[in-house]
């Protein structure tokens, strides 16, 4: 399968959205709404579950399951309010010491400009520091699109798992098309997700996703107890760590991303891969 | 245009014309009004060592992790040729140089974006010296100046150029939390993935005049919500309206304002 193949199952209508994952992984959800500074953004839908008995934070980007939640949901694309409801819960659960479980699927950050209007650039920044510093779990799971600062802002994360089909990326194949070939025709899309590599396969090797969970839609259930195991045993292992120790294991991870070469000077020198 | 050009049409006693206007101006006059010019006021965008300059006082600068630089690692469409042209164009190794250096006699650890490398898009290289920036002056309690500008993540190194948006913040985070300052000077452009993350983490965020501070790009702005936009959207002047920055700072300002904010967050005496 090439990775436009992957890109359209991704983005696939019909495929299960944020909600149905916290309905089949949590119990007695409770929608917690607003960012208590300008609104609700309902393209995160985000509350408080049980995960086996244990309370847990969750917050999910939701893309709506017809016309009307799409519409409602902006097709997933959060505003500021949106990452700033989320910000203000996972601060919420850091108080109560108890793990945040975070479901990412966005084409990206809503490119409007209200959301310029209201710092949608600040808000991912915001988010993404705090989540750094945060002294509690993070589990992110890119069950969808992982559409670049977007996505970003929910997945600074201790452990990070992607599913089989879904896509993770810097910046949507169309973009990348437009601005290397001018026009983003199905052909230039497709060469553009080649180039980015976005697949589940790519996140395992750059080490951007710790697991890939395999896909069975027409087993949702059992496809969801899978990824519920492992959600669960990430938390047990993280919720052994001091809050010290969660901090610095989530520093460590990401401070390992670059490749690059070095000029060896003063015998300091090193390749990373 | 940066100082090194003007230099050297200098010495040819050239005249320059301003992008915006169309003015020509001596060279001298030009370096001598801080690269803005003297008829409308645009401000040229300035070279990584044309700024330094500027900022730090005279002979101050001291440049760190040096001989960093980029691969081609997902052998991605003219990123190879690209990288070349900017370094000979350049003489940069990145786009970014950092360093430390003393502003109005106040130490600093100073990182300085290069928008005419590859935009001074953020890939591994800037990334990592940012992150090596901070951590440097955490360890040395030391504030950092910096001095932003990006087209955004590097696109040519795919899903890695994102992961430093969250390196870069980690390394913002503890710098923060040992109670250091951090100013950010937002210059032109600064977009996508730098406003994102560490143009918009500082405990001061300053701007030029007219600078372009986004998140998503005014096409693609444009396309999705299909709306005329004003023409000072995503301007300084729009984000001080809107209360996202601290305040806009001309550039002739620029040293004394960063030398007040230093020296007020300077230690107590009596501490």
């Amino acid at each position: 399968m090439t990775a436009y193949d992957k890109l359209k199952i991704a983005r696939k209508s019909g495929r299960p959205t944020g909600g149905q994952y916290i309905k089949e992984i949590f119990e007695n959800p409770i929608e917690l709404h607003g960012d208590r500074r300008f609104g609700d953004d309902l393209a995160i839908y985000a509350g408080l579950a049980y995960l086996n008995g244990e309370p847990v934070t969750f917050i999910a980007m939701e893309k709506g399951w017809d016309l009307q939640s799409r519409m409602e949901r902006n097709f997933g694309c959060p505003k500021p309010e949106g990452y700033r409801k989320a910000l203000r819960l996972m601060k919420q659960a850091e108080k109560f010491h108890r793990p945040v479980i975070c479901f990412v699927d966005t084409l990206g950050a809503y490119p409007a400009a209200e959301a310029e209007e209201r710092g949608q650039g600040q808000a991912i920044a915001e988010s993404i520091m705090e989540m750094m510093g945060l002294k509690t779990p993070v589990i992110s799971v890119v069950i969808g699109e992982g559409g670049s600062g977007g996505a970003l802002a929910l997945a600074s994360a201790n452990k990070v798992y992607i599913l089989e089909n879904a896509v993770y990326s810097v910046i949507s194949p169309e973009g990348c098309a437009s601005i290397l070939w001018k026009e983003s025709t199905q052909e230039n899309v497709a060469k553009a997700a080649e180039c980015l590599h976005i697949t589940a396969d790519d996140m395992k090797h750059f080490g951007v996703a710790e697991e890939i969970i395999p896909e069975s839609l027409e087993h949702f259930p059992e496809m969801c107890k899978a990824l519920k195991m492992q959600i669960a045993e990430s938390v047990d292992e993280l919720m052994k760590l001091s809050e010290e120790e969660i901090v610095q294991q989530r520093y460590e991870r990401f401070r390992k991303f670059g490749i690059f070469d070095e000029k060896s000077s003063a015998g300091k020198g090193f390749f990373r891969k | 245009m940066g100082f090194t050009d003007v230099l050297q049409k200098m010495t040819n006693s050239a005249k320059i014309k301003c992008k915006k206007c169309g003015n020509e101006e001596t060279a001298y006059h030009l370096t001598q009004n801080l690269y803005i010019c003297p008829n409308c006021g645009y401000y040229y965008r300035l070279g990584a060592r044309d700024r330094i300059e500027l900022t730090v006082d005279k002979k101050s600068f001291t440049e760190i992790d040096t001989g960093l630089t980029s691969k081609d690692f997902l052998e991605f469409p003219n990123y190879a040729d690209k990288l070349e042209k900017a370094k000979s164009s350049t003489k940069e190794d990145d786009a970014v140089v950092c360093g430390k250096a003393t502003i109005g006699g106040k130490e600093v650890a100073l990182f300085v974006m290069d928008s005419k490398f590859i935009m001074a898009s953020m890939g591994s290289v800037v990334g990592e010296k940012i992150t090596r920036l901070f951590e440097y002056a955490t360890k040395n309690q030391l504030p950092v100046i910096g001095f932003t500008a990006s087209g955004g993540a590097r696109m040519q190194e795919g899903i890695v150029s994102l992961m430093q948006m969250a390196k870069v913040s980690g390394a913002v985070k503890q710098h923060s939390n040992a109670g250091l300052l951090y100013i950010t000077v937002l210059t032109d452009p600064t977009t996508g993935g730098v406003t994102a993350s560490f143009a918009m983490q500082g405990d001061m965020i300053l701007a030029e005049p007219k600078a372009l501070v986004g998140f998503a790009g005014r096409r693609v702005v444009e396309q999705t919500t299909k709306s005329q936009l004003p023409d000072n959207f995503q301007s300084a002047e729009f984000l001080l309206h809107h209360g996202f920055i601290d305040a806009i700072v001309p550039r002739n300002e620029l040293r004394n304002t960063l030398t007040q904010l230093l020296t007020m967050h300077g230690r107590r005496a009596n501490s």
